[in-house]
């Protein structure tokens, strides 16, 4: 097997006594989709955090591309491919959907020290943009405010800014929470087209769609993950059905 | 090209209006307007740069009026030393507040909220007790300047239209340069950090450079209206400097409306023109000034701008 794009070693961090990443250690492969099932407050969102730079860990490390990460911010993280689309929506509300993804292609194309020429008229700004809303199925509403879409479709305009910073590895924070049953279909079906394109981490609780897309799934419960292992093996685990699944499903 | 915007069209609508206000005020015989038209103007320019700041970059700065006394006190030290070109203060006018705001701005952008605001106070604050100490410039009680600007040599600056023609024209300069910067690159990563932070900085922006950059210009272009103000009352002292000042700037955008460049000016000249018109019916006229700002903060929030923009019916 190729060498791990994404290394995480003993990873830890508390708040006060409460252990949120307890010794976390994982690896995400290139061309693979690696889920992180658990159930709430397992500290799916917070080991995403540290993985994308926006929290420091305690202490362990978190290695990209044979490089370690660990103190990185976010921002030079994401100019090195790693990128992140957020659970609870993080858009600019006062802006368009173009122009929502726009300032994600300007951040790694051109320098944003340009004080004159009209940003809007750049063609190749849009012209990116506008690709990456088609590939969430957006475009037909580039020229709204994010702050007016609906919750399904703020999720589909967090992806397509995500993916138009031409990420190598993409941290996928429950991107079908709250989405519908038509966009769910749609975003499952561009995952699915990505994987030959980009690495995924993906925290999901629609378990169809984690079962359907992952390559390897990791149990995390209480910070610590309990279990890791194709689908099948997760599905067949004990502990792993006494701990999430069982508990989902019955 | 699509039809012009609401708010360039209001911002050139007022640059016309102003530029009859020299012709009018000598035809019904009231040449005093021209001064107030000129205060005016400079804190339109003053109120411009603070907008950049604070309606762009949700920077809350609460000491901007050290760069009108910067800009004002370039003027002073300038003259004394015999330069009397208005290129040459302008430009040590904005070279000094430059490098006072690349300093302070850099210190004061690690914080946020109400640390931003303290903290540009205090360093508002000590300029002014540094030019109060300043006592080779009159210190508390300032210094007259002993003559206005000159122009290539020329005293055009000296009869109250030249110095509000000059002014204007500066006005009209620096609101088409904000106008421009606003709408480029550099624009968008300004106002998406004021969105929100956390999105730039996922999509690979440090807000940093950025924030500061900002930061200068805006200082930078508030020291050119310092050095008009300085013209137009050939005097200087702290007092352009005090927080109160930074404060009025403030009410200025609110009064005006955010973030929209052309609000700034309104709500310059508005304020003036309050100040000048309520101060002739009583000393009290600062209470009559508050009830109207909390008149504007409860029912027209957005400021006379988004005033304009309801009337017409479009969302504000």
């Amino acid at each position: 097997m190729s060498a791990p794009l994404l290394q995480v070693r003993n990873l830890s961090k508390s708040y006060a006594a409460l252990k949120v990443t307890d010794d976390v250690s994982l690896d995400v492969h290139p061309g693979e989709i690696h889920a992180i099932i658990g159930p709430n407050g397992a500290g799916k969102t917070t080991l995403i955090a540290q993985l994308s730079g926006q929290l420091r860990p305690d202490s362990g490390h978190v290695h990209y591309m044979g490089q370690d990460i660990t103190r990185l911010p976010m921002a030079a993280r994401v100019r090195m491919g790693l990128a992140r689309s957020f659970q609870l929506t993080t858009l600019l509300p006062g802006f368009t959907a173009l122009e929502n993804v726009a300032i994600a292609v300007q951040a790694r194309e051109g320098s944003s020290f340009r004080f004159f020429r009209a940003a809007a008229s750049e063609r190749a700004l849009n012209d990116q943009a506008m690709d990456a809303l088609r590939d969430v199925g957006l475009n037909s509403r580039a020229t709204q405010l994010a702050g007016s879409l609906s919750h399904g479709e703020k999720r589909q305009l967090e992806l397509a800014v995500a993916l138009a910073t031409r990420p190598r590895l993409l941290l996928l924070d429950e991107p079908l929470a709250g989405t519908g049953h038509e966009e769910a279909t749609l975003l499952i079906a561009l995952f699915a087209r990505l994987r030959s394109r980009v690495t995924m981490m993906l925290i999901e609780h629609d378990m169809d769609a984690v079962f359907r897309l992952a390559d390897r799934v990791s149990v995390l419960v209480y910070g610590r993950i309990i279990a890791s292992g194709t689908p099948a093996e997760m599905r067949a685990d004990a502990a792993v059905r006494a701990a999430y699944l069982g508990e989902e499903e019955g | 090209m699509t039809a012009m915007p609401p708010r360039l069209r209001a911002a050139l609508a007022i640059f016309a209006l102003l530029a009859l206000v020299p012709p009018l005020a000598h035809w019904i015989g009231q040449p005093f307007l021209i001064v107030i038209a000129t205060r005016m103007v400079v804190f339109a320019i003053a109120a411009l740069s603070l907008d950049l700041i604070l309606g762009y970059g949700a920077m809350v700065s609460f000491g901007h009026a050290a760069y009108l006394g910067i800009g004002a006190y370039a003027v002073a030290v300038l003259s004394r030393a015999g330069v009397t070109d208005l290129t040459l203060h302008l430009l040590a006018a904005i070279g000094a507040a430059g490098i006072f705001a690349l300093v302070t701005g850099a210190i004061s952008l690690r914080t946020r909220g109400v640390y931003f605001i303290m903290i540009t106070l205090a360093f508002g604050q000590m300029a002014y007790f540094f030019f109060v100490s300043f006592s080779a410039l009159g210190g508390d009680d300032g210094t007259a300047l002993a003559a206005r600007s000159t122009v290539l040599g020329q005293d055009w600056l000296r009869s109250e239209p030249g110095l509000f023609y000059a002014t204007l024209g500066l006005l009209v300069l620096i609101f088409a340069g904000l106008y421009r910067l606003t709408l480029s690159r550099f624009g968008r990563v300004l106002s998406g950090t004021r969105e929100s932070a956390l999105r730039m900085q996922a999509v690979g922006f440090r807000p940093f450079p950025y924030q500061l950059t900002a930061y200068v210009i805006s200082g930078c272009l508030c020291a050119v209206a310092g050095v008009m103000l300085a013209n137009q009352s050939a005097y200087v002292s702290p007092s352009y400097m005090s927080w109160h000042r930074s404060g009025e700037l403030i009410v200025m955008l609110v009064l005006g409306g955010i973030g929209s460049l052309t609000g700034a000016i309104a709500g310059a000249l508005a304020t003036v023109a309050l100040e000048e018109g309520l101060a002739k019916y009583s000393e009290h006229w600062r209470l009559g000034f508050g009830l109207i700002l909390v008149l504007v903060a409860l029912a027209a929030p957005g400021g006379i701008a988004g005033l304009i923009r309801r009337l017409k019916g479009a969302p504000a």
